[in-house]
């Protein structure tokens, strides 16, 4: 059915967010992150992915929430952007969803933190699923110079 | 465009490299048969090719060009400059429609009525002088492969009109081939036929043994192989915790095939130097015809292999360093001639393999650099003060050519002198790990040094850790380490208006904190150890001080993200042996992030004339050894190569001077007691004292009665008791100590020969 489409889904501060699938490359577990001094605190480090070295966008962060506070480490959400592989750190990993075209809204106008990054939202039966823009997300700006 | 026009365009220019370089070869040796016949052929197949394929227009102005060749080859015309030329802009034109084919698929609509008429102009006084202008030869196939009968006619093995009659036998039905008809003829000799056969056999195989393979798909091999290496290092790694025999002997394996692997992919990203030089005969010789100047160019190693990426990012700065020194190097002939020097100058491209790292010399015998002109036009640009210019050194002055707006040519040509140039050269042989090195004697030519890696793929570095991160820094940039334990490191360490600095063997090191640069937390224990890296950017040092020095590892460069682009201190990331990412340091970026360049940059003029103070005030460590009885002598301890104790016996004499087997060579020894005329011990001696020393590849040993120590001192020279093989003399350790000249008796002795008998007398013990 073309009305149709598939997302890969996760969690972040209890949010549903989804990817469309042909976007995402994989999944994976944490992986240990290698910190990335003077970068923009956006970055949450480099991860080794098969000898392919990705940068981890805080997508927490990123979205303008708070770190947090649970102890669980992230998840890994690469996804094929412009510029190649990027990961996007997550709470949590769910299903891969179908949704129908129908249950799709536009962003609500109060939807004030990281608006630019939600090209709108599904309706689920008992959820909301929010759209995120990949290649918006991934774009975390060149940090700062880091001259004193 | 279809697969024949791109395998067309390729092969067409290449083709017309090799041209451009066999018609400057063909200018000096215009009679050279083999070489004409090699440029016909090459015209002819391009001419034939483009025919085939339909651009009538390439093939005009091909034909013309073969021609000329075709009748130069029968040695109706002989080749001078001026055909010479008229030829290779030929061959820019014929270039020109290749790349408007590569663009558009089409010929376009080139201008060549001129070219045209100037080739057909040169063809016509070929002609007029030469009446009898037969027919041209033998009618050839249009195909690129060429037939024997044309090999034979080139080589003069027979005659083009007996070939042609072979031929016709053949097409009438006569099965033999046309080298048994033409023996058979009595047309050509058998010898000629076999060489003919031998020369289109070459040909043959040439082109079966190699295969044209996308750049693309070879870079995507190489990222293959790395990741492989990677995960061999993983797998190693692993490998201490098992105890399986046959998962180890199979890890072993593994190791032996990556790594042989890894050294076959790095080879076919490998290209000989000569791929670049190629076309310096032609440029040369273009450049030598506008400045009316003659320039014999050299080339040496031009086979040395470098990596396609170093090859591809040295083109630009060795084009204009080759430019650079026609036009400003090279004199004209006339100058030359009134100098004493030959009217043509000579240029010279050498490259070698040393230590890891290729050098490439660029030297000339023009002019040389007036470093007195050099300091004018940096004061006249503003580029230092006048003030600041008394004080550089004769050094100083010669790196100042590198500084950006910098020229001295006097008058703008097109060639070069438009002040952009020398520190382009200079940042993108840097920006890929190499150096540049300048020198120059007035008068005699300039020569330029350019070191740079082998690869830049896969690198040698040192792993170093701060603030719990590991952190890679590539070993071009590394000097030394230096590690202050205990009292020396809170005292190793001063500030100079809250800079650190350290005392480098009296040179004062700025430091820079790694974690503080990074951000990073600092150093949670304190053991009272420093770790200073000593590194080099833009040819200063300054010493970086980590946690932990860690290891030296082979690493390979992996790129950083968009995000992450911005941060000059960092050169990229690999993949360490636990699977973990560590960051790559860009020695540059941080140096100049901490200020370090600009600060060293002012601070340079007083740090040179600190290094004089220095020697007058004779600040060094000294070797100190006794002389004879009594005699207690110094040199400095730079001087020394190495202390060495011999047998007596070891002795042998060559062209009357005491010499020993040192090392593979005949080193040479002198006893100073003897040099210095004081008395020597009669006293049998055991084993011989021996202090080398080196000079220009040669080795000298000293023969001193007893080392007795190595002296941290400041010592003032007192110039009393000076000759020629004593400096002065200094107290040292509360002693009076004689400071030898070692240079000069070294000198003597190298020069004539030396009396032999006392040391005769010391193998014998008497």
């Amino acid at each position: 059915m073309a009305t149709e489409q598939q997302f890969c889904t996760f969690f972040i501060d209890r949010l549903l967010f989804g990817v469309e699938v042909e976007k995402v490359q994989e999944v994976i577990r944490h992986q240990g992150l290698t910190r990335v001094p003077l970068a923009s605190d956006l970055v949450g480090g480099l991860i080794n992915l098969r000898g392919q070295i990705v940068t981890a966008v805080n997508l927490r962060r990123r979205l303008g929430l708070e770190d947090s506070s649970q102890t669980q480490p992230p998840m890994n959400v690469v996804v094929r952007t412009g510029e190649g592989a990027v990961s996007l750190l997550v709470d949590e990993i769910n299903d891969v969803v179908d949704v129908e075209q129908k249950t799709f809204e536009a962003p609500p106008n109060t939807l004030v933190a990281g608006r630019e990054l939600i090209q709108g939202v599904y309706k689920l039966k008992d959820k909301l699923l929010l759209v995120l823009d990949t290649d918006k997300a991934a774009n975390v700006a060149a940090p700062l110079s880091a001259k004193r | 465009m279809d697969e024949v026009t791109k395998e067309f365009l390729i092969e067409s220019n290449e083709l017309l490299d090799q041209l451009d370089r066999d018609l400057v070869e063909l200018e000096k040796d215009p009679k050279s048969k083999e070489l004409l016949a090699r440029i016909f052929r090459t015209i002819h197949t391009i001419k034939g090719t483009s025919g085939t394929l339909g651009f009538p227009k390439l093939e005009s102005v091909s034909h013309v060009g073969e021609s000329l060749l075709s009748r130069m080859r029968d040695g109706k015309l002989v080749l001078n400059a001026e055909i010479t030329s008229a030829l290779l802009a030929m061959i820019d034109a014929v270039r020109k429609i290749l790349r408007t084919i590569e663009a558009s698929g089409a010929e376009g609509d080139p201008e060549l009525a001129e070219i045209i008429r100037r080739l057909s102009a040169l063809l016509d006084g070929g002609q007029a002088r030469m009446k009898d202008a037969r027919p041209e030869t033998p009618a050839k196939s249009e195909s690129a492969e060429q037939s024997l009968g044309e090999i034979l006619v080139e080589q003069h093995g027979t005659a083009p009109d007996a070939v042609q009659a072979a031929a016709q036998q053949q097409r009438d039905g006569d099965p033999r081939r046309i080298g048994e008809i033409l023996v058979h003829q009595g047309a050509a000799e058998p010898k000629a036929v076999l060489e003919a056969l031998q020369e289109q056999g070459a040909h043959a195989s040439a082109a079966a043994s190699t295969i044209r393979v996308d750049v693309n798909l070879l870079d995507k091999v190489m990222n293959l192989v790395g990741e492989l290496v990677l995960a061999r290092n993983q797998i190693l790694q692993f490998t201490t915790t098992q105890q399986d025999a046959v998962f180890l002997s199979t890890a072993q394996r593994l190791n032996l095939i990556t790594t042989e692997l890894q050294e076959g992919v790095m080879k076919t990203r490998m290209q000989p130097i000569g791929n670049v030089w190629n076309k310096f005969p032609r440029i040369v010789r273009d450049l030598a015809v506008s400045c009316g100047k003659q320039v014999e160019l050299e080339m040496e190693g031009s086979e040395t292999e470098l990596d396609k990426t170093i090859i591809e990012a040295i083109k630009d700065p060795l084009t204009h360093i080759v430019r650079n020194s026609l036009d400003h190097g090279i004199e004209p002939p006339a100058v030359r001639t009134k100098k004493n020097k030959p009217p043509a100058g000579r240029l010279r491209l050498r490259a070698f393999h040393e230590g890891g790292q290729v050098n490439i010399e660029i030297s000339d015998d023009g002019a040389g650099i007036d470093l007195p002109k050099v300091r004018e036009k940096a004061i006249q640009k503003g580029l230092v003060s006048a003030q600041q210019a008394g004080k550089l050194s004769d050094r100083e002055v010669m790196n100042l050519v590198f500084l950006p707006g910098f020229s001295t040519a006097e008058r703008v040509s097109n060639v070069s002198g438009r002040g952009v140039g020398m520190d382009v050269v200079k940042t993108n042989i840097e920006r890929i790990g190499g150096t540049v090195d300048l020198s120059s004697v007035l008068g005699q030519g300039t020569t330029l040094r350019i070191k740079i890696p082998l690869t830049l793929a896969i690198i040698p570095a040192l792993i170093v850790t701060s603030g719990h991160e590991r952190f890679a820094i590539p070993q071009v940039s590394l000097l030394e380490l230096v590690r202050l334990e205990g009292g020396e490191a809170a005292k190793g360490i001063e500030m100079i208006h809250g800079a650190p600095v350290h005392r480098l063997r009296g040179n004062l090191l700025p430091l820079v904190y790694l974690n503080q640069q990074l951000r990073l937390e600092a150093k949670s224990s304190t053991t009272g150890t420093v770790n200073i890296v000593v590194l080099q950017a833009d040819g200063r040092p300054f010493g970086l001080v980590v946690d932990v020095i860690n290891d030296t590892e082979e690493i390979v460069v992996k790129p950083l993200g968009k995000q992450l682009k911005g941060i000059a201190c960092f050169a990229g990331a690999t993949i360490m042996g636990d699977g973990q990412v560590a960051l790559i340091l860009d020695v540059l970026g941080l140096a100049q992030q901490a200020d370090v360049i600009s600060e060293s940059k002012e601070r340079s003029l007083s740090e040179v004339k600190t290094r004089a103070d220095d020697a007058a005030l004779g600040q060094h460590s000294w070797l100190v050894f006794r002389v004879g009885e009594k005699g207690r002598v110094a040199i400095p301890l730079a001087m020394v190569s190495r202390l060495e104790e011999f047998e007596p016996s070891a002795i042998e004499v060559s062209g009357n001077q005491p010499v020993i087997q040192y090392r593979g060579e005949i080193m040479s020894l002198v006893r100073v007691s003897e040099a210095l005329q004081l008395s020597t011990p009669n006293r049998k001696q055991e084993r011989l004292q021996v202090v080398v020393y080196s000079t220009e590849g040669r080795s000298v040993g000293l023969v001193v009665e007893e080392i007795l120590d190595i002296v941290d001192q400041q010592v003032a020279i007192t110039t009393g008791r000076q000759t020629a093989r004593l400096l002065g003399s200094a107290v040292i350790q509360q002693h009076v100590t004689d400071l030898l000249n070692v240079p000069e008796i070294v000198a003597e002795v190298l020069n004539r020969g030396q009396n032999v008998s006392a040391l005769a007398g010391a193998q014998h013990g008497d």
